[in-house]
């Protein structure tokens, strides 16, 4: 048997990758799983070695005309991407770029943004990560390879893997290859601006935004500045121009909203969201909760953040907060839940229920019961 | 199909099971007698019957979670049970097993518009949660063909989807929050009505385990504002492959359409007969739907007929109003009705990837000569996923396990050209002993170490989904400690 302790393993291919982490099971050596490392986020994880996903690198299959590509879970996001827009096409979720907020630095993979379901605005009427994700293949923490789901969106064979190692940052399984359904870009997009709404006013006005037919893709709001609202339509040319209109003059009544058309300035408001740009400072911690939308201002309102600002219609709150504050304590009764995702002092993720944790529990031991997998790393 | 010969010790105990359950339910709510346990030996695949040892019918959670205490006590297996429309025998019971029925929970607990959800107990039917939001603008997207009369329940078990689902998604995709009876008998709540819910997916891997994990009594569903309107095109063709080609041109060109259903020729001529919808002569016919405000229907079909033109169609025919709608839809929407005119039919539910309609349609017919049985083909083209009825007849003897055969060697080819054997309907039995072909003994034990987790005795809806000889030894755990 190696004793892998110490070094930093980098397989190319998935048996390899299934080999090193049989003998890292073997040994009981705690493995640090490491994709570009931009989302180093989680508790401290018990590190004997470092296991980087870098060299599974590559588009396997893109079917434009079945709207579904698979990859090795070490590809970097942004071939993915680039691949997918020389069809016109996209990943649908939006994953977000954490480096500017956590000061990272590397080459995000497909196979980080798939571990921490990165989701970002059009999360609201594209779904989650987890939501685009349609297949997987992953090591366990006994160096088994197991697939699960596959390459089409309709797939009701057997229990659905899939999602439980989304958002499982790596304590599951490795990823070894991520499946999605991908969408086709829109055409046109167009952009709504109310300024100088207060956090109700403007939660309230994304809430009528997504109950109008419009089909809006992004609702958000940053009270920064006297406090400016967006709400995001894409689609068709003449189906964009006709639905901000028409959403324009509904929410009237609101106040009166600028209809910006102008494409990179759009690119540019949903990606500085997008990434949480809002919150960029050198000091405080990062939070990031989950609530019922019409909740969110009354998040805000309870924490005493030093900066905030909503995304998802006011169901996703980021907070900056001062250094070590309880964040959860003084949010206590809001159904939902927090993760911290830059500071130390606090647990990053939620508490859970009993129940729930043991459940959780279970599930570990038996995907890696020798908690060798990013141990630690969401206790 | 073979079901686990049932546990002759538990039947012995039935009296003693039927008085405890008797105590923690109203005398109408346990249903014991031969003669009344006979409604329960069956769901929609009808080929396969065995009368359950009792039903139950609690009303709420906390009935549930007294019956479900008692029969994890007892050793006794539970088959959870919505409306009985699985198509995949998911809800056939064993001799031995109690059928848990939930369709007394059909209320309605909350509806939020502004967070756009609807909070249901699970033995709603489908099509009245959007009946209960319809008033006010808003619908629940998943719509089965069966609407009318399945359950959330089953919906959620099932992780089924319908026509509308290559736009809105599946069930998965529009469930936020279940309250989950285990076997045990604990309550547990996953989810709500925020987006995201914390640590594991485990509503994930909830919907779609086909009654095996745990009891749903209650659910968070995603409500969407309804669109401003709605009109399909119907697109005629001389040849599959070419309509095959169409779809993928429809989707590349980044129009989505909210569906694109595909009829064959053994489809739209026996939908000619019993529906009389007008429909053309030709050999493959797509009804393409697309959403939105006139202006915008417009100018998406406009793209798709002009991509539809390419491909030199017989006959394409847009509709301008309510009536031409319906008139479109009526001879897909009657199609598994009129097949069942004609012939005993099973219907299958494999998916392929998009692109290769054209090969499975031609490997199919081959398949069909080969057979002696014919086959006719009405689906989701948008999404892949096939629904071939292979015609036999059921008073002939041997005719339905030569329909079987020739059901596994076409979900066979769905597999082999990188699809899988089941896309909305579930394994059930009906694909269970076929779940090698898609997956290996590693990537199956996987999944029953999931179930380990959630029901360890092994009692929920134990004999379904895996092939037997691959659960047996844990089941037998369970009827030796019985
Ligand atoms: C004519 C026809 C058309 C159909 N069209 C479609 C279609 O377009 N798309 C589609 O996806 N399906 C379709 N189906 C299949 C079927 O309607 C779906 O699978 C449906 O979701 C089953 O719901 P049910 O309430 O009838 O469930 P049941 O048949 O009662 O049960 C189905 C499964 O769910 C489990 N279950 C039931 N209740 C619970 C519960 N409370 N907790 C946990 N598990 C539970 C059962 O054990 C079983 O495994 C069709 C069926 C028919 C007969």
């Amino acid at each position: 048997m190696t004793d892998l302790t110490g070094t930093v393993l980098t397989p190319e291919t998935e048996d390899e990758l299934a080999k090193v982490v049989r003998s890292a099971h073997d040994n009981r050596t705690a493995l640090q799983i490491r994709g570009g490392g931009t989302r180093d986020f989680g508790n401290e994880v018990r590190t004997d070695a470092v296991l980087q996903t870098g060299g599974l690198s590559g588009i396997t299959l893109y079917d434009p005309g079945a709207l579904t590509l698979v990859a090795r879970a070490g590809t970097p996001l942004a071939d993915i991407e680039a691949a997918l827009a020389a069809e016109g096409q996209m990943l649908p979720f939006e994953p977000m770029d954490h480096r500017g907020i956590l000061g990272t630095t590397g080459t995000p993979t497909i196979g980080g943004a798939v571990a921490v379901n990165a989701s970002g605005p059009r999360r609201l009427k594209a779904g989650a990560c987890r939501d685009s994700l349609i297949g997987v293949r992953f090591v366990t923490g006994e160096g088994e390879i197991i697939k699960n789901g596959g390459r089409v969106m309709k797939n009701v064979t057997g229990y659905d893997l899939v999602k439980l190692l989304a958002g499982s940052y790596g304590t599951l399984g490795v990823l070894t290859e991520v499946s999605f359904k991908v969408l086709p870009r829109p055409q046109a997009t167009a952009t709504l601006v109310w300024q100088g709404l207060s956090d109700v006013d403007a939660v309230a006005i994304l809430a009528a935004a997504m109950r109008s037919p419009y089909d809006v893709s992004g609702a958000a709001h940053d009270p920064a500045d006297g406090g400016r609202t967006y709400v995001r339509i894409e689609g068709l040319d003449q189906s964009v121009s006709y639905r901000a209109q028409a959403l324009a003059r509904d929410l009237a009544s609101h106040g009166a909203a600028e209809i910006i058309a102008d494409a990179a300035q759009i690119t540019a408001i949903w990606a500085g969201l997008r990434d949480a740009e809002p919150l960029r400072a050198e000091q405080g911690d990062i939070w990031r909760v989950s609530v019922k939308p019409s909740d969110g201002p009354a998040v805000v309102a309870a924490a005493g953040a030093e900066a905030a600002f909503y995304d998802w219609q006011g169901g996703l709150v980021w907070l900056r907060m001062p250094q070590g504050a309880a964040l959860r304590e003084r949010i206590d009764g809001i159904a939902g839940h927090a993760t911290l995702i830059r500071g130390t002092g606090q647990r990053v993720f939620q508490p859970m229920p009993m129940p729930i944790a043991r459940l959780s529990q279970g599930l570990r031991a038996r995907f890696d019961p020798r908690d060798i997998l990013n141990s630690g790393k969401m206790i | 199909m073979q079901m686990p010969d049932p546990n002759a010790m538990i039947i012995a105990r039935k009296a003693h099971l039927v008085a405890r359950l008797q105590q923690v339910l109203p005398e109408d709510a346990v249903i014991h007698s031969d003669n009344e346990v006979r409604a329960y030996e069956c769901d929609a695949l009808t080929a396969y019957k065995c009368p359950p040892l009792a039903a139950v019918l609690p009303a709420n959670t906390a009935e549930v979670a007294a019956v479900l205490r008692i029969c994890h006590e007892e050793g006794v297996p539970v088959v959870p049970r919505g409306s009985g429309t699985s198509l995949s025998g998911g809800a056939l019971p064993t001799a031995d097993a109690v059928i848990l029925g939930v369709a007394k929970l059909s209320d309605v607990l909350e509806t939020d518009y502004d967070n756009r959800f609807i909070r249901v107990q699970t033995g709603r039917t489908n099509l009245s949660v959007t009946g209960a939001v319809e008033q006010d603008g808003f619908f629940y997207a998943p719509d089965p063909s069966s609407q009318l009369a399945c359950a959330i329940a089953g919906n959620i078990a099932m992780n089924s989807g319908g026509a509308h689902c290559l736009k809105y998604g599946v069930t998965t995709n529009n469930l936020l929050g279940v309250t989950m009876v285990t076997m045990e008998g604990e309550v547990i709540e996953v989810g709500g009505a925020h987006l995201d819910a914390a640590g594991y997916d485990l509503l994930g891997v909830i919907c779609g385990s086909e009654g095996q994990l745990g009891v749903v009594t209650e659910a968070t569903l995603r409500i969407i504002a309804q669109p401003e309107g709605a009109r399909p095109i119907m697109l005629a063709f001389d040849s599959n492959e070419v309509a095959g080609a169409c779809v993928s041109d429809i989707i590349r060109a980044g129009v989505l359409p909210v569906a694109i259903e595909f009829m064959d020729r053994p489809c739209i001529q026996a939908c000619e007969r019993f529906a009389k919808a007008g429909y053309p002569e030709c050999e493959a016919l797509l009804i393409v739907e697309v959403e939105g405000s006139d202006a915008e229907i417009d100018e998406q079909l406009s793209k798709i007929t002009a991509i539809a033109a390419t491909h030199n169609p017989v006959e394409m025919r847009e509709s301008k109003s309510e009536a031409e709608s319906k008139a479109i839809w009526a001879g897909r929407k009657a199609a598994f009705g009129a097949m069942g005119q004609i012939n005993d039919y099973m219907c299958l539910d494999g998916t392929i990837p998009v692109s290769e309609l054209p090969l499975v349609l031609r490997r199919m017919r081959e398949m069909s000569a080969q057979f002696g049985l014919d086959v006719a083909n009405v689906f989701h083209a948008g999404d892949g996923n096939m629904h071939p009825l292979i015609l036999f007849d059921a008073n002939k003897p041997g005719d339905l396990e030569i329909c079987e055969a020739f059901g596994a060697e076409i979900l066979k080819l769905c597999v082999e050209v990188g699809g899988c054997l089941t896309g909305e309907h579930g394994v059930g039995i009906e694909k269970r002993d076929l779940m090698h072909v898609q997956f290996n003994r590693v990537d199956l034990e996987m999944q029953l170490r999931v179930k380990d987790v959630f029901d360890p005795g092994w009692l929920l809806n134990p004999a379904k989904v895996f092939p037997l000889d691959v659960t047996e030894g844990r089941r037998i755990i369970r009827q030796t400690a019985a």
